[in-house]
């Protein structure tokens, strides 16, 4: 039995249409954070699955995503800035509560 | 061929990987979601580990598993009252993301049937084919400015954390 491409994709892409999912469907902003999480780790996984197998030589993808969780950590790090702003504002978290981009 | 125990080692991760992405965003309760994220990421360090990436399966676990995961835990515990569930999402909504996800995820696995190179090697002939990325490498492909070397992208994250720390303390700061 081997480990081929497809049992690595397999979880990746199980992972994405979860985030898509949660995306879509739930409603405090950081469940939303989440989700947009999940997608993000899902693409590093693709990075990394594809140089690995069909790049074995270099490590070009593996580059790509430490650039990626450095993008990542400083996404969230500001969304959940603002996320907490919000919150001072109107009180919840909820994402139908925030009607306007000023308050 | 690969090993029994690279293949066992997949499965203990494959399996839970699949059941807490689904649980991180069907859970009610957030902190919990915030914990089922925490184990994908895990199971994601340890695939970079098996592939042979051991300073990406470090960076993954110290950044995601360690700073953002906190950082999450901090804005939950911030802006939740314990115990509190999320409200009940309205039907319409769940079936519009369930529809656009099913959707998204038959487009996803044709494509993946219709790769070509899809049953090429395995992992054990790949890992055989390259050689080990040593820290020397990694730190010459990060500082120099040549080819596959990136020392732009480098000074320009450091640019864009530093705007991030101040947009952070701005946003957030207290009027």
């Amino acid at each position: 039995m081997d480990l081929s491409m497809l049992w690595y994709l397999v979880p990746s892409v199980v992972m994405f249409v979860c985030g898509i999912y949660g995306f879509m469907t739930r409603k405090n902003l950081i469940a939303i954070l989440i989700s947009l999480e999940l997608m993000l780790n899902s693409a590093d996984l693709n990075f990394v699955i594809f140089n690995r197998y069909l790049f074995p030589g270099s490590m070009e993808g593996m580059i790509f995503t430490l650039f990626a969780v450095a993008l990542a950590a400083a996404e969230t790090a500001i969304a959940i800035a603002i996320i907490i702003n919000i919150y001072r504002a109107v009180g919840n978290t909820d994402i139908n509560e925030v009607k306007q981009m000023r308050f | 061929m690969d090993s029994v125990g690279n293949i066992v080692l997949y499965f203990c991760v494959a399996i839970p990987l699949l059941i807490f992405s689904i649980k991180a965003v069907t859970s009610k309760k957030i902190l919990r979601s915030a914990t089922y994220l925490l184990f994908v990421l895990l199971g994601t360090a340890i695939f970079y580990f098996q592939m042979g990436y051991q300073f990406l399966g470090a960076v993954q676990i110290a950044v995601y598993a360690g700073g953002i995961m906190v950082l999450f835990v901090f804005a939950i515990l911030l802006t939740n009252k314990p115990n509190e569930k999320d409200t009940e999402t309205k039907s319409h909504r769940k079936l519009w993301g369930f529809l656009v996800s099913i959707s998204s995820l038959v487009l996803l696995v044709f494509a993946l049937f219709y790769m070509p190179l899809l049953h090429g090697a395995s992992l054990m002939e790949c890992l055989s084919a390259s050689n080990t990325i040593t820290m020397h490498e990694i730190g010459e492909a990060f500082t120099g400015g040549g080819k596959f070397q990136y020392l732009l992208p480098f000074e320009a994250i450091s640019v864009l954390l530093l705007a991030c720390i101040i947009g952070g303390v701005t946003i957030a700061r207290k009027e």
